[in-house]
């Protein structure tokens, strides 16, 4: 099981500091990733939910290395990458790519979409000819359901959903294992949007593709994955199967957030208000167990002792009190038990 | 839900035909094509479509505030029987004063950084005393008799502000310094309504300084404190999370009973609107193309796009591989397609989708479809 591992990583913070003052001295830590710890299978899709400012975007792109991490591990393919540099690095920058969220600011107004490819696949030796390189060009392009004519015009010939195909066409270039999709759907349409997933997962099977899919829609994520990691002010708080997150979810956090989703059918309608308050500032997390402001099943253990993560059910994990104490005994009494 | 019998059919908003064009340097954008839309009394009716569709447009005409470029080319919108096209700046200033307001998507955009959330609230009751005064006064001596109810007198103090108030709605008149008390008094009560936490606070407060939910619902409070006859939401809770947008949703199926307006919820997520509306909306690239009670439409939408919309919700109960989309994209305005617009797309489009416009037409009682395929 171990050696399936694509992706590893231990620990991995990133504190950003917030400097004030005329010495600029760091007055405190905004802590967008505080200590996540998690495997990634080879061939799988691991979802990462959550709401705005949970961390999941600078967690997808500490594991690429965009954003140097504070502290912690991460471990490609057996070799630690963490401490890599400049052309140490190269070869994982072309195993690893990303897919961005708003395919307008990613992508060279400047640049046809062809000379876009040419550029990535020059950089890592990817063709041996210029002849080899607009025929993997023409490949490609053709895989994200572009035709090759495509390739001589501009960014802003495109509609949204055809730039997102272009921006996935620029990750597949360099032939990568491991791709990190940062909301990819979430600047498109609805009409579009089944499109593009229907086109991620058939690139999945075709170039056995490991995925990273970021997204705050929870249906999408139900969809893309096999598993999911729920994220909570930097912190994975809850980690399963994507059946059982969504079928049986234990962390109070995962419920409240599945009953928020509004569903497409008036007659489900439904009490709405499940989550009171907003989400704490990453610089102020609360201590011990970082939801007990906002949970209604918090206790006092909860604000004196911090969770860790707990396998409660075969590879479903979460990062609670209540449910880990619940599940062990139901008949104790948490609030006798802290004491 | 409101039950179509408690409604009424009381139309406090009809547009019909209207036509908005953009004059633009790739040429003329031919945004909204003959939009048909009524909203009765205190109903609350969604209108969706995709980015583009027009529904921005539309509520922008509503409340006068098109870009320069824009051109009305032919259409009315009657609010209440007066016409908001023909209205001078002024009719149109007061009539967003009183009667119309609007609630943006991205209410960081909207607020003034450099002023705190109660000066720009109260601002609006300072832009015109006189219409406000009545309500301010109404306010306070409702609270006055409440408090007379509870304990069933009033001491000194409160008996000679409510003979002060009293006389102020026979003249008319009232000195600044107790207009501005009333002022706070009735800004408090419409922040409190939005259930916005600490309103004292919140009203020294700039909008950075609060979250997104707390801005949307600042932003809600200005529209209801002129206590608007209809009230437009656009895009209300796009940019707001999941859960805070589960507490907004919530609060607006709590007001609507308070605050007796009819509300045009304008949104791209049929979710939204499955939980809240009364009645739906369907626009396509500048044309409404189906309109009915929301059950019906969630049970029998008849318009292909319609139903080409539905099928390509994501859900959480089914996988990709049921999911379907719709083939093409959104066309370019500015050289939109003959006849019925979305004849490119159609799945079940015949010779004549492409040679003439089908018109809304109402297929089955409060059903409203426009597609030849449902014409006799």
């Amino acid at each position: 099981m171990s050696n399936n591992n694509l992706l590893r990583t231990e620990n991995l913070y990133k504190w950003f500091p917030i400097r004030s003052g005329i010495f600029s001295r760091t007055v405190e830590h905004l802590k967008a990733v505080d200590g996540v710890s998690i495997d990634i299978q080879r061939g799988e899709t691991l979802g990462l939910v959550g709401e705005s400012g949970c961390g999941k975007t600078t967690f997808g792109r500490t594991i690429m290395r965009l954003t140097e991490p504070s502290n912690g591990s991460i471990n490609f393919d057996g070799v630690d990458i963490t401490k890599l540099k400049g052309r140490q690095l190269k070869p994982f920058r072309r195993k690893m790519q990303m897919v961005f969220q708003d395919p307008y600011a990613s992508l060279d107004p400047r640049q046809n979409v062809r000379s876009a490819l040419l550029e990535p696949m020059r950089l890592h030796h990817i063709a041996s000819s210029k002849k080899d390189a607009n025929k993997l060009a023409e490949e490609v392009i053709k895989k994200v359901g572009l035709n090759p004519d495509h390739l001589a015009r501009f960014p802003h010939e495109f509609s949204g959903g055809q730039r997102q195909r272009i921006a996935i066409a620029l990750a597949l270039v360099v032939q990568p294992s491991f791709i990190v999709l940062d909301e990819p759907t979430s600047s498109l349409d609805v009409s579009v949007q089944s499109q593009i997933l229907k086109l991620l997962r058939n690139l999945q099977k075709d170039l056995d593709l490991t995925y990273i899919f970021i997204s705050h829609n929870l249906a999408v994520i139900r969809q893309m994955c096999n598993r999911a990691a729920v994220m909570y002010l930097g912190r994975v708080v809850e980690l399963a199967p994507i059946e059982r997150l969504f079928e049986n979810p234990k962390y109070p956090y995962t419920k409240a957030l599945l009953a928020s989703i509004p569903q497409p059918d008036p007659s489900k309608r439904k009490e709405l208000r499940v989550l009171q308050g907003d989400v704490p500032s990453p610089t102020a997390i609360p201590t011990a167990c970082r939801f007990r402001p906002r949970c209604s099943f918090a206790t006092k253990k909860c604000g004196t002792i911090a969770p860790s993560m707990v396998e409660v059910e075969r590879n479903h994990w979460i990062e609670c009190h209540y449910d880990i104490d619940f599940a062990k005994n139901s008949q104790v009494d948490l609030s006798q038990q802290s004491a | 839900m409101l039950t179509p019998e408690i409604r009424g059919n009381e139309d406090v908003l009809k547009i019909s035909n209207l036509n908005v064009i953009f004059h633009t340097y790739a040429g003329e954008v031919k945004a909204l094509n003959g939009v048909e839309l009524s909203v009765k009394k205190s109903e609350l009716l969604g209108l969706v479509g995709e980015s583009g569709c027009g529904k921005t447009v539309t509520s922008l005409s509503i409340v006068g505030l098109l870009p320069p470029n824009a051109e009305v080319v032919s259409g009315e919108i009657l609010l209440n029987g007066k016409n908001l096209l023909t209205m001078t700046k002024e009719e149109m200033r007061k009539a967003r004063l009183k009667d119309v307001a609007i609630v943006f998507q991205d209410p960081l955009t909207y607020l003034n950084p450099v002023l705190t959330v109660g000066s720009q609230i109260t601002e609006i009751i300072a832009t015109d005393t006189q219409i406000f005064l009545p309500k301010l006064l109404e306010h306070r001596l409702d609270e006055i008799v409440q408090v007379e109810n509870e304990k069933g007198q009033l001491d000194t103090e409160l008996l000679s502000e409510k003979q002060r108030l009293n006389s102020a709605v026979e003249t008319g008149k009232l000195d600044a310094n107790e207009i501005k008390r009333l002022t706070r008094n009735y800004v408090l009560s419409i922040l409190r309504s939005v259930r916005l936490p600490h309103p004292e606070k919140a009203l020294e407060s700039y909008p950075f300084e609060l979250s997104g939910g707390m801005r949307q619902r600042a932003m809600i409070a200005m529209a209801l404190i002129r206590r608007p006859k209809l009230l437009l939401a656009d895009e209300m809770t796009t940019a707001l999370d999941v859960t805070v947008q589960a507490q907004i949703l919530q609060l607006m199926k709590e007001l609507r009973n308070e605050i007796d307006a009819s509300v045009i919820l304008i949104t791209h997520d049929l979710a939204v609107v499955a939980e809240v509306c009364d009645r739906v909306a369907v626009m396509y690239a500048g044309d409404v193309v189906e309109v009915a009670d929301v059950d019906e439409l969630f049970k029998n939408p008849l318009h292909p796009y319609t139903r080409g919309l539905l099928a390509s919700i994501p859900r959480v109960d089914a996988t990709i591989d049921q999911q379907s989309s719709i083939g093409g994209s959104v066309p370019n305005l500015i050289y939109p397609p003959s006849g019925c617009r979305f004849h490119p797309r159609c799945p079940k489009a015949f010779e004549k989708c492409s040679q003439a416009k089908p018109e809304l037409v109402e297929v089955s009682p409060r059903h409203l479809v426009s597609c030849f395929l449902y014409e006799e």
